[in-house]
């Protein structure tokens, strides 16, 4: 290698070096391209829904980025964190109290007031208010979201049962007749390990908060969610419902059409996919019914997702244009079409197929009863405690009476610096 | 005949463990043409019906990963151009140039050693986004500035370059800089290659740092991207294996393409003096 | 002297390098254990509070952080004689001088060690699902039970380990071969003129001379076993009930899922203390080692 050749290589190297590096300028798109974040299947719907959008805003590209629901609350906290939020993301209603907490989330009343596409009044207001924190409105709602029964209303009529159940008693009845009919290979229900949200919703069933003291404390020695745990755990007891997490049973769908279970307490878009991914023999075979509670109907989660705003996006009032879109009546009637998610507007409830298409029908009905979950940024901590104590629970780690102290003191500790901040405000 | 029974149970023993060693990475590459679906059936298929590329068609197509092939390319050539600039001057003078301290630094850097990097991941996160270069190029690139490992490969090379041939270049009256270009470089040609196949092997297979600091998707590496779609695609087998062999395939050709550079790596970092 | 000033001009750049993104954050890495920085710190730095060794008297309190450690202890204390076995066994088949086709045999058995760790693991989670998994599938046809290796608590850090000593054989494989390779040949001669059979052979001559290599070799592979986290990241994300839940899992968790910063940087001090530990111990075995 000749001494010319030697510096031609130390050019170039401090060339690439340079070039590396400047392409770190090169990351944040061009000014007319909004970034928008959406989850798992609302993010591969988004598309869909995109191409009149940009038909109608020429000049304006939105960029959509999917996340699994398994990573997004990390990746959005990270992407705070690192200031590197989107214009424009979905999420869950439960994380906006954290976000507000955070700062991140730009205040949209005045927007919503001077929108003409998007009115307060024809959302369900319990809805509605899910997105207001402190008094000001954070997000505005896209879907609405519930947790109710899917069930095998063959095997149930084999077991001898023509309705589904509407109290608990009866819901353990039916459980245990599924039971003996399937045998002992064979679930009633499937209650997976690695989700909270079926504990969660019939925990929101008992009078008891499940935090007590504007969120200061855990409430879970209270009577009524001793009485939710018991009932739930009594279902693993009896092997009503296998010890697995979602991961472990290969393909949910797949194991609904053999019977593995046959209750099963999910959300919204399990209509669509239960219409796409079962067989067409069983599509008559499956039916929703609204959560039974201790005496009678019960209640469930007030979920579902909302549109917001960063405060640090610089290109708001194009997501802007891009929320006001997604709220109206007409692209809501399509975003169900193809997702199942529920619209959170009534005036898209009184569309005819959504009036008409018989699954949905008992989502509305458990619309009338659903309850916030409690409004603390610590809470999705929370809810990945319960599940952990749950799992170790089922797998004989932790007996089950000790394991609500050790839950409250885990909760109590959490929500410590919560209790001082608080302190720390009312006391001047 | 003993002889010949030794002979066999060695060499029998050698290949059976080489077929199991090799199998999972065969069998990833099988996976990968299968139909989808294929692979999740009872009894698990080793060798797929009718080989097809559409995984790998619906991997570039609607999950993108040209992209992150690019991305990954870009950081790892980046990493190794900047560790080269940067550890190679250093570990010459560690090794030729007398200074001032020149052993205790060294000897403080080896201490360094002992603090597992993860420790700085959080820090220097924040410090990143105070400079605007968390979800950038130039973040990712950041741990590989320099390494005190390299550092220490260069300069254990370098001790082996005879004093004279460097005291007589400066008999000449050529300047250290002119010294180390034309007269080190050429004869230091083997632990480049060393230290640029275990950089970019090192930033290729990287995972934890650009998973922290790489959030858009059109910014992620492969590995990043590929535990990503993992979570997602849980169910898709096939695809997986597609993406798997999209990320094991480059690095594996590198590595049988200058396997002896690698081993010698290995050999001199762990024999450490 | 200009040999002296062009020795600093040319370590400058990498001690900057090492300076700014190294040592400074290893300094605020500590600074932070000693404070509460968390979410709400992250928003207002008012809310942040110094709380002195609170974090690492919160890590002896949860039980979480004690499973990470017994997970993480699993991991090494079993992985490790594992890993090094398998190493030692494929060198000495690959020392012996009746072994064919050796180069073939050396890229081979080293291949799985350049792989991309989040690729084979996403590939091993296959290979260990419980019902369409191969491995169950070929331990059913010897007639045992297929295993939930990734879903029941007892099996899922035991499956690591047998990804993890796949994976990392090869390396160790390579230096106890050149370790091997190094042992004078005389000694074999003279022992085989003893009338030395092969296993004696080993038990004298190779184990004893290659045992300081082998004792580096194994606290090295140590500390690295003790830095266990893609594979809990992406086949079990720490569970089934976080019994794959590492010292870096339980940091990364900490740190970048929940943003308590200052309790995550407790947990990065305490797995350097580790380190530290396992670096002295290394010290004193080379220094044993020259004595020798």
């Amino acid at each position: 290698m000749t001494h010319a050749d030697r510096a031609t290589w130390t050019r170039r190297a401090w060339l690439g070096a340079a070039a590396a590096l400047g392409t770190a300028a090169c990351t944040r798109g061009d000014n007319r391209t909004i970034r928008f974040w959406a989850m798992g299947r609302e993010g591969e719907v988004a598309t869909e829904l995109l191409a009149d959008f940009e038909r109608e805003h020429p000049g304006v590209r939105v960029r959509i980025e999917q996340l699994p629901w398994t990573a997004a609350h990390e990746k959005l906290l990270t992407a705070f964190a690192g200031d590197a939020t989107p214009d424009i993301a979905q999420m869950g209603n439960t994380w906006l109290p954290e976000f507000v907490a955070l700062g991140a989330l730009e205040p949209l009343d005045q927007r919503v007031q001077a929108s003409p596409d998007i009115d307060a009044r024809d959302y369900f207001p319990g809805i509605w208010d899910t997105n207001r924190v402190q008094g000001r409105l954070f997000g505005v709602p896209w879907y609405v979201d519930t947790r109710l029964l899917f069930y095998r209303r063959d095997l149930l009529a084999q077991a001898g049962f023509a309705a589904p159940p509407r109290t608990w008693d009866e819901w353990m009845q039916m459980l245990a007749a599924v039971k003996r009919l399937v045998g002992p290979e064979r679930y009633a229900i499937l209650l997976p390990l690695n989700e909270y949200d079926p504990l969660v919703a019939l925990a929101l069933q008992q009078n008891e908060p499940l935090l007590r003291e504007d969120g200061r404390f855990g409430n879970f020695r209270s009577e009524g969610f001793r009485r939710t745990w018991r009932f739930y755990l009594s279902m693993y007891e009896q092997r009503l419902a296998p010890p697995a997490s979602s991961n472990e049973i290969a393909n949910v769908w797949n194991e609904f059409a053999r019977g593995y279970f046959s209750f099963y307490i999910s959300g919204p878009w399990q209509i669509g996919e239960f219409r796409r991914r079962l067989p067409a023999a069983l599509q008559s075979a499956w039916a929703t019914a609204p959560l039974p509670g201790p005496h009678g109907p019960g209640a469930s989660i007030a979920g579902g997702s909302s549109l917001v705003l960063f405060r640090r996006s610089r290109r708001k009032d194009a997501a802007w244009q891009l929320v006001q879109y997604l709220s109206r009546p007409a692209v809501q009637q399509r975003f169900h079409a193809i997702t199942g998610n529920l619209p959170p507007r009534r005036s898209v409830w009184d569309h005819a197929v959504l009036a008409q298409d018989v699954p949905t029908l008992a989502f509305r009905d458990q619309l009338e009863r659903v309850v916030p979950l409690p409004k603390v940024p610590e809470w999705e901590r929370i809810a990945t405690e319960l599940r952990v104590i749950v799992e170790r629970v089922v797998h004989g780690d932790v007996p089950a009476d000790l394991a609500l102290a050790e839950l409250d003191a885990r909760v109590d500790t959490m929500l410590e610096k919560r209790r001082w901040l608080l302190d720390r405000r009312a006391g001047g | 005949m003993k002889q010949r029974w030794s002979v066999l149970a060695v060499n029998a023993t050698l290949a059976v463990i080489a077929a199991l060693t090799l199998f999972p990475l065969l069998w990833m590459v099988s996976a990968s043409l299968m139909a989808s679906g294929e692979a999740s059936t009872f009894p698990p298929p080793l060798v797929p019906r009718a080989p097809t590329l559409a995984n790998y068609r619906e991997l570039f197509a609607s999950a993108g990963i040209g992209r992150q092939v690019i991305n990954s390319l870009l950081v790892s050539v980046g990493a190794t151009l900047l560790s080269l600039a940067f550890n190679l001057t250093a570990g010459y003078a560690f090794a030729k140039l007398r200074f001032a301290g020149r052993e205790r630094l060294f000897r403080t850097l080896l201490g360094a050693l002992v603090i597992p990097a993860q420790v700085t991941m959080m820090p220097l996160f924040l410090m990143l986004k105070q400079m605007g270069l968390v979800n950038s190029y130039a973040g990712a690139l950041v741990p590989w500035l320099a390494s005190v490992f390299g550092i220490f490969l260069v300069r254990q090379y370098t001790l082996s370059i005879p004093d004279e041939i460097i005291e007589a270049a400066r008999m000449d009256g050529a300047g250290e800089g002119r010294i180390f270009i034309a007269v080190v470089l050429p004869l230091l040609k083997p632990v480049v290659v060393t230290l640029s196949v275990l950089t970019f092997l090192g930033a290729w297979n990287d995972f934890m740092w650009p998973l922290i600091v790489l959030s858009d998707r059109d910014l992620q590496t492969l590995p990043v991207a590929l535990a990503g779609l993992s979570r997602e695609h849980v169910q898709d087998t096939e695809l997986m294996m597609a993406g798997a062999v999209v990320t094991v395939l480059p690095v594996l050709l590198l590595f049988l393409a200058l396997q002896r550079h690698y081993m010698r790596g290995l050999l001199i970092g762990s024999v450490k003096g | 002297m200009k040999a002296s000033r062009a020795g600093w001009l040319f370590v400058a750049p990498a001690m900057v390098a090492i300076a700014v993104f190294f040592v400074v954050p290893v300094a605020a890495a500590l600074a932070m254990s000693f404070t509460d920085f968390d979410i709400y710190a992250l928003a207002d730095i008012g809310n942040l509070r110094i709380v002195g060794l609170d974090n690492y008297a919160w890590l002896l309190k949860t039980p979480l952080f004690w499973q990470a450690l017994a997970n993480t202890f699993f991991f090494v204390l079993v992985g490790v004689p594992l890993s090094i076995a398998a190493s030692l066994a494929a060198a000495l088949l690959l020392n012996s001088p009746l072994a064919r086709f050796k180069a073939f045999y050396r890229t081979a058995l080293f291949a799985p060690v350049v792989t991309t760790l989040v690729a084979v693991a996403v590939v091993w989670r296959y290979l260990l699902h419980t019902r369409y998994g191969l491995l169950n599938h070929a331990l059913a046809s010897i007639g045992i039970d297929p295993i939930d290796w990734l879903g029941h608590p007892q099996w899922a850090m035991p499956a690591i380990v047998l990804l993890s000593v796949w994976k990392n054989f090869g390396y160790n494989m390579i230096i106890l071969l050149a370790g091997l390779q190094a042992i004078p040949k005389d000694l074999y001669e003279a022992a085989s003129l003893e009338g030395a059979s092969w296993w004696q052979q080993l038990r004298h001559v190779t184990l004893p001379t290659l045992a300081p290599m082998l004792l580096m070799v194994s606290i090295l592979t140590m500390a690295a076993h003790f830095q266990l986290f893609a594979e809990p990241y992406v086949m079990t994300q720490g569970g089934p009930a976080q019994r794959t839940v590492t010292v870096l899992y339980f940091m990364y968790e900490e740190g970048f899922k929940w943003w308590s910063l200052g309790s995550a940087s407790a947990v990065a001090f305490v797995l350097f203390l580790f380190m530290f530990g396992f670096t002295l111990l290394q010290l004193r075995v080379a220094r044993y080692k020259e004595a020798m």
